[in-house]
């Protein structure tokens, strides 16, 4: 089993020393931007041309739904919500620290990203996981 | 090259078979199609199976063995909710290439209930509910508040989508429900995801529907231009790169492409559409196909159904079937299903909800993933 927890998922970093974060992969050649690795860009097809970024920790409030019907084991109701990165990137996930209400929710709200332990999720060996999350910006 | 035509077309009623075997239920509709035609098993010289739940379990073939093993060519596709858009458009093109004269598409499906997509993790721990929802609900309630977002379209608009289409309902014998929908029922119906409750989702049914298609030569040659009905676009998209599509599945870019490619193939506009079934498996995607099939500008599909021009007796009647809201959504049946509405009008033989005089008609399904299949298809 893992001390450290572990990314929930491979495009957030948990380095040894330094604060997690998130990484994209953007494209020299038309400077589209990617969650995940890959060697060759959807949008304009150029082959080795990627290279890592590491995507900003704020962004603005683009979609979102409520939901209130999940599987088993799944607390509802939460915010899933789309983000645009500062630099473009757009991310998913759950937005927290504010009511599950539309009357309360903006559009174009800005967002911070921040890290936390995933709802206390382990694997079949047990290991702790690391997430993201967004929550309003502060001030 | 020559036209190709539906000369038989039929659909089961929808609704729950769990005594049936998926090649049985494929199998009704065949023999419905057939009939409706007058033709035999003996007559199609290619199959084109829809299926998406067996995807690798040959039901085509297993579907000849319940009504006729003649060694005919069987192709089995599987293209998520565009599944049976699918199999009818490579039916369709078989015939446009000349390599048949008279051939049988199939969509079948039996569902499970509940919620589709979002399912748990092959490794690691599952993210449904920590990185968001990669339910089915969800996703398309984000697809419907990126346009709320742009547009300030309402929770009400979009649940009137579910009333209208409820309504069509009740005049569709075949449709799984015909149970009229009020608006306050509607948006005080269970929330799911917000802004699509319940009664805002489709429903999972087993179902299945076929089409006999000919060339023209071969129509005429067995005298079946009476009924017959013209395939005058066939088109097929998958989803053009865009900024969000890794988070956000896009519906619109994919039938816009189609929509657009469909509309030149068969030399005509929107305004030339006397009726459409489109994919209306949430029914906040309903607003956004108003839109992307050209219905009306950006903008202005709130407007569109605060107007009533989408239902029947609007300007442009929309899921006059109930939709998949209502009629139900067996996912690879539902894009052959869609076929059979329309011709079903352009026939003039849909009974009490009936688009009077129609005489083009358009059928779109979206596969997420994605896949867009449109079909344009007149009576001459």
């Amino acid at each position: 089993m893992s001390e450290q927890p572990l990314p929930v998922v491979e495009y957030l970093k948990v380095p040894e020393n330094g604060d997690p974060y998130l990484e994209g992969y953007k494209c020299d050649a038309c400077g589209a931007t990617f969650l995940g690795e890959r060697s060759v860009c959807s949008k304009c097809g150029a082959r080795d041309q990627m290279s890592t970024v590491t995507l900003p920790n704020s962004g603005k409030l683009y979609s979102y739904c409520i939901v209130h019907r999940s599987f088993p084991g799944i607390d509802v109701p939460y915010i899933s919500a789309i983000v645009d990165l500062d630099d473009g990137t757009a991310i998913k996930g759950n937005l927290i620290n504010i009511e599950p209400d539309p009357e309360q929710i903006e559009f174009g709200m800005a967002v911070d990203v921040v890290f936390d332990d995933a709802l206390g999720r382990k694997d079949k060996e047990g290991n702790s996981y690391l997430s993201y999350f967004f929550q309003p910006a502060n001030g | 090259m020559s036209d190709a035509y539906i000369v038989g077309v039929d659909m089961i009623k929808f609704g729950r078979f769990p005594e049936k075997t998926v090649p049985q239920i494929g199998a009704e509709s065949a023999l419905m199609a057939l009939d409706d035609c007058g033709l035999t098993i003996q007559d199609m010289e290619a199959l084109y199976c829809g299926n998406l739940g067996q995807a690798s379990g040959m039901v085509g073939q297993r579907m000849l063995q319940q009504i006729g093993q003649t060694g005919i060519p069987v192709v089995n596709v599987s293209n998520a909710c565009a599944t049976g858009a699918t199999a009818f458009r490579e039916a369709w093109a078989s015939v446009k290439a000349g390599l048949y004269d008279c051939v049988l598409a199939v969509g079948v499906e039996q569902m499970g209930k509940g919620l589709l997509g979002g399912a748990g993790a092959a490794t690691g721990i599952p993210k449904e509910g920590l990185l968001g929802s990669g339910t089915m609900p969800a996703v398309f309630a984000e697809a419907g508040m990126e346009h709320t977002n742009k547009y300030g379209t309402t929770f009400e608009q979009f649940a009137k989508v579910s009333v209208k289409n409820h309504h069509h309902s009740t005049m569709n014998p075949k449709a799984m429900y015909q149970i009229e929908t009020p608006l306050e029922t509607v948006m005080n119906a269970e929330m799911i995801s917000y802004p699509n409750t319940k009664l805002m989702c489709s429903v999972n049914v087993d179902g299945s529907a076929a089409a006999v298609i000919c060339s023209e030569s071969k129509a005429k040659e067995l005298g079946l231009m009476s009924r017959a009905v013209k395939v005058r676009a066939s088109v097929l998209t998958s989803d053009p790169w865009q900024e969000r599509d890794l988070v956000m599945p896009d519906v619109n870019s994919c039938t816009r492409k189609a929509a657009a490619a469909a509309y030149e193939m068969a030399g005509l506009g929107p305004d030339d559409i006397d009726l459409i079934e489109l994919h209306d498996c949430f029914a906040t995607a309903e607003i956004l196909h108003y839109e992307n099939l050209g219905l009306c500008g950006d903008g202005e599909a709130g407007r569109l159904i605060d107007d009533g021009e989408v239902a029947l007796g609007g300007r442009i009647p929309v899921n006059v079937s109930g939709g998949l809201l209502s009629k139900g959504h067996p996912l690879g049946a539902t894009g052959i299903a869609n076929i059979y509405e329309v011709t079903t009008h352009l026939r003039g033989e849909a009974g009490e909800r009936q688009v009077e005089g129609a005489r083009i008609g358009l059928t779109h399904v979206i596969g997420l993933g994605s896949a867009c299949g449109i079909h344009i298809l007149e009576k001459t």
